[in-house]
Parts: structure tokens; C-alpha cells; sequence
């Protein structure tokens, strides 16, 4: 995929959202509920119109949903259903006819790990289940690009990790894949790049560990000194530092109160590039103004 | 095109499988009209002229439920679970997806008035029908009304919960209106001036003509019309506000 590139006019949902995707990529939109994540992907996916903007999936404008385009694209939707009274086995089967280069069937349903319950009716899937379908669906076609959105939602911590691994799996296969999710660790877990997103617009863009996004890895350690003042101190060693810490307070024969240790949560990356793009968006709406102006 | 008819034989595949899967789809299309046959069958029997109105009565009752009721339960049940969301966006075209699915429902009409047709000759002594072409004609024509107003109607169906209310409070009315159950001349002026209104009386007026009476087609032309003019209404209320999603909120 070359060129995926997006903007919007100051629409309500998604208000100039720009981006492009590489080839082989795992790109996240990461973002809280209602920042526009799904109306994007969306967009891209061929189910809504965007207002203005240009946007180029796979060398194709998505809007007119071309089946040139369907044939190499694979969607997760956020939640979808899907015939009740069917087998895994045989829905992958079904959609295998839908498209005109099919992966292997029983191939995509070891994959997705769907191999226990192939030939269980899906309504008596459980949700864990039910989502290893939706990837198996999607991949069946061999798409090089594949959309999920919210792929963990409501997942208990072993299925996301098999989720996690499934996602890999694509990555490996040398698939693109665009995702969005609300989950910090997910979005650094898995992509290659993530974009930012609050109130429809993207805060920020790159690697996760250039972002910020990284900054969970650093601890914040707090404490309080001689004299009662709090004090803390950011670190990639927390060890080293508590060590240091709890040994001056024995030598000195004192406690040390309100001692703490935490990591920096999504909210505090929110924070931190909310309070940026706001005084960046100044400068942002004076231009918006100019040009609409124009 | 070959390509395009092996799709859309597959998607029809799909449909009739996944049917008769469904019991309670299965009860609602197939066991209903059969059961009613049978039973005012039973009430009616030694009566000719009765069983004479109960046989084309019942033969568009199932062009009804196979289509009508069918397609607006099913597209609704489709939409609301996000199948049919799902379903756009693969490669799967539209017309072809639609395809498969009146297909499916034409299927059901089909052997539903085969075996109402065979009950008839057999068990209730109205004999094979008279005009076969009279009989096509008017399938054909109610077929395309009831299934494009059943799509209409699920249009205006907010969720799965309410589906069934929505449809039998449009399903029951006409087929007791449309004289199903008796001779619709026989009912009070102001009921017979709505059974006029309806499509499906005059469907039953042609089929009672091609299946029993042996009346001329040309005298049935002005019931082919009515039909042919909900069948209209129908297809154009089908295709505008037809939704891929459920609606939000």
C-alpha cells in the first residue's frame, strides 16, 4: 500500500485527520472512545463518505467501494455477526469463494486458531471465538491490507495475547495492517507506528517510543524528604534508584513516607500532548482560518 | 457473467442451508400456511364452494409469508446482527447478494405452492389448475409485489425485538382482509372497499380464477394491474432507504 492519505474538512467527527501508511506496516490509531477512530477507518473501509479530503487506499479512492479495491482489503469491523446456524469451517469456506486468489481454509483456520471449534455452530462461540472468526474472515481473501478495529475489546488477557500473536502473525506474513484501539500497551505491543487521535484530530505520529508512548517504560518514583518536602524523580532504573534511596534513609535511621512508584498511564501522554496541541492549535486555526477565507 | 451466476449460486446456497437450519424460520414459512390449509381443510370439508375459496386463498397467503414475511424478519434479523454490514465489505457484489436471496425466497414460494396445489387436486377436490399460464403470471407478479414491499417494510423496522410485532400488524389485517379464509364478496361493504385497496385480494382473485374458476384471463387483467401497481410502489420504497446497517442509537 502507498499513499494512504487523509484529510477531512472541520467536520464534526474527524476533523483533518492525515496519514499515510507504508507497505508491510502495523500502524495503530490510538485514542479514547469517540475520538474519531472508527469514523476514519471507516471511511477508509468504503462504509462511510467522507466530507472533503482525499483519501487513497491501496492506489483506489475507497468511497465508491470498487471491487478491485474489496479483493485486497480484509475488515475486522468493531463488532459484526454473522450467520448463526454456520460452522467456522464452512463460513471460511463460504467467504473463500468470495474472492478471486484465496488463502488455504484450513491454513486460515490454524492461523486464526479456530482449530478446536471449526465445526461448532457460531452462535455458540464465545466472544474469544466469535473474534478469532472475524480474523479468519478477513484473512481468508489474502488481502495486503487489513483493517481491525478495536481487535481485544473485552478481551480477557490470554485472548488479547493470542490475538497479539495473530496480529504478529499477519505482520510476518508481510501484510499492512491499519488498527485502532484505546489500549496504550496494545498500540506498543504491536505497531510499527501510531497516530494520536483525540476529538478527530491526530495529536501525534510516529514509532511508539518516539512518542512518548514509550514513556511507560519509565518509572516515576516519589518521595518525601528530611525537611517534608515531596519530591520525585523520573527513571528507567527504578531498582537502582530505591536502592539509593532506602539506604540514605537507614543510614540516617528515618522512614521514608509516601514513598511511591509508578508508571506514566495513557492519560498522562493525553495530557501531556492535549496541553502541546493546544497551544500548538492556535497557530493551527489562525491558518484554518485563512484558508477557508480563501 | 458465468462467473457472476456461480456467485451468486453459491450465496443461494448459503441462504437455503442456513434456512432449514432455522427452525423456527423454517415453522414460520413452511408449517404455518400448511397447518391453516389443513385445518379449514378439515372445517370446510363436504363443502366444495368452500374449499373452492380456502385452496387459492391459502396459495397466496404462502406467496405472502415466503416473501413478505420472510424478506422484512430476514433482512432485519441480517442488518441488525451486522451480517449484511460484514457481507459489504467483501467482494460480494450487492446485485448478487440480493439475487441470492429473492432467489431463496422465490425457492420457498415455490414448493409451498406445489404442495398447496398437490393438497388441493388431491385432498380437497379442487382439481389441477385450469390456466397454468394465468397462474405463472400472477406467482410472477405477486412474488415481485410482496417481496419488495417485505423489504420496504424492513426499512421502517427499528430493531429485531420489534420485527415480528411490526410484521404481523401488517401480515395478519391483509390476509383476514384479503379474504384468505373466505369469500372476500361476502364481507361487510366497508371491509370489502379495503380488501380492494390491497394486493393481495386480487392476487387470490387470480388465482382463484387460473387454479379453479377457469375464468379468462382477460376478465383478471384489472386484478393483474393492482398487483402490478404495489409491485411498483413496492420495488421503488425497497431500493430508496435501503440500509447495509443497523441504525445507531
Amino acid at each position: 500500500m502507498r499513499d494512504l492519505h487523509k484529510s477531512y474538512g472541520n467536520v464534526h467527527a474527524v476533523q483533518g485527520v492525515d496519514f499515510e501508511v507504508a507497505v508491510g506496516e502495523v500502524f495503530g490509531l490510538l485514542g479514547p472512545n469517540g475520538a474519531g477512530k472508527t469514523t476514519t477507518v471507516e471511511v477508509l473501509e468504503g462504509y462511510r463518505l467522507r466530507t472533503s479530503g482525499i483519501v487513497s487506499v491501496l492506489g483506489h479512492d475507497p468511497g465508491g467501494r470498487p471491487r478491485a479495491l474489496r479483493e485486497r482489503v480484509g475488515i475486522v469491523l468493531q463488532s459484526s455477526g454473522i450467520y448463526r446456524h454456520a460452522t467456522p469451517r464452512e463460513l471460511v469456506a463460504h467467504w473463500a469463494g468470495l474472492y478471486p486468489l484465496p488463502r488455504d481454509v484450513g491454513e486460515v483456520i490454524e492461523l486464526a486458531g479456530l482449530g478446536e471449534c471449526q465445526d461448532v455452530l457460531s452462535r455458540k462461540l464465545s466472544g474469544g471465538q466469535s473474534r478469532r472468526l472475524d480474523f479468519a474472515l478477513a484473512l481468508i481473501g489474502d488481502p495486503e491490507l487489513i483493517f481491525l478495529d478495536e481487535p481485544t475489546t473485552g478481551f480477557d488477557p490470554a485472548a488479547r495475547r493470542a490475538a497479539w500473536d495473530t496480529i504478529r502473525a499477519l505482520a510476518d506474513l508481510g501484510k499492512t495492517v491499519l488498527l485502532t484501539t484505546h489500549y496504550l500497551d496494545e498500540a506498543q505491543a504491536l505497531c510499527d507506528r501510531v497516530a494520536i487521535v483525540k476529538d478527530g484530530r491526530i495529536l501525534a505520529v510516529g514509532a511508539p517510543a518516539e512518542l512518548g508512548v514509550g514513556a511507560s517504560s519509565r518509572y516515576r518514583v516519589a518521595w518525601r524528604d528530611e525537611s517534608g518536602e515531596l519530591l520525585s524523580r523520573e527513571t528507567d532504573d527504578p531498582t537502582a534508584l530505591l536502592h539509593q534511596l532506602t539506604s540514605a534513609a537507614l543510614a540516617r535511621g528515618t522512614g521514608l513516607d509516601d514513598l511511591s512508584v509508578s508508571r506514566p498511564s495513557l492519560e498522562d501522554v493525553y495530557l501531556e500532548l492535549t496541553a502541546e496541541a493546544a497551544a500548538a492549535g492556535e497557530a493551527g486555526i489562525e491558518a484554518g482560518v485563512e484558508e477557508a477565507s480563501r | 457473467m458465468s462467473a457472476a451466476l456461480a456467485l451468486t449460486w453459491r450465496q443461494y446456497r448459503l441462504e437455503r442451508r442456513m434456512f432449514w437450519r432455522n427452525p423456527s424460520a423454517a415453522f414460520f414459512n413452511f408449517v404455518l400456511p400448511l397447518l391453516f390449509l389443513a385445518l379449514f381443510g378439515a372445517i370446510f370439508a363436504g363443502s366444495q364452494e368452500d374449499l373452492d375459496v380456502i385452496v387459492p386463498g391459502i396459495a397466496g397467503m404462502s406467496i405472502m409469508t415466503t416473501t413478505f414475511v420472510a424478506l422484512a424478519m430476514n433482512l432485519v434479523f441480517l442488518r441488525e446482527q451486522g451480517v449484511l454490514k460484514r457481507l459489504r465489505g467483501t467482494p460480494l457484489p450487492s446485485g448478487n447478494y440480493l439475487a441470492a436471496l429473492a432467489g431463496h425466497a422465490v425457492t420457498n414460494t415455490a414448493i409451498q405452492l406445489s404442495i398447496v396445489i398437490a393438497a388441493g387436486a388431491l385432498l380437497f377436490g379442487v382439481g389441477l389448475p385450469e390456466d397454468w399460464l394465468m397462474l405463472a403470471t400472477f406467482v410472477a407478479a405477486g412474488v415481485i409485489c410482496l417481496a419488495s414491499l417485505g423489504v420496504a417494510l424492513s426499512h421502517a423496522i427499528p430493531n429485531f425485538d420489534s420485527a415480528p410485532a411490526y410484521v404481523n400488524a401488517v401480515f395478519l389485517p391483509v390476509i383476514i382482509l384479503s379474504g384468505v379464509f373466505y369469500d372476500a364478496d361476502n364481507a361487510p361493504a366497508f371491509l370489502r372497499d379495503i380488501a380492494q385497496a390491497l394486493p393481495l385480494t386480487h392476487l387470490i382473485d387470480g388465482l382463484s380464477a387460473a387454479i379453479v374458476t377457469g375464468a379468462s384471463f382477460a376478465d383478471h387483467l384489472d386484478d393483474l394491474a393492482v398487483v402490478l401497481i404495489w409491485a411498483a410502489l413496492g420495488i421503488v420504497l425497497a431500493v430508496r432507504g435501503f440500509s447495509w446497517e443497523a441504525r445507531r442509537g
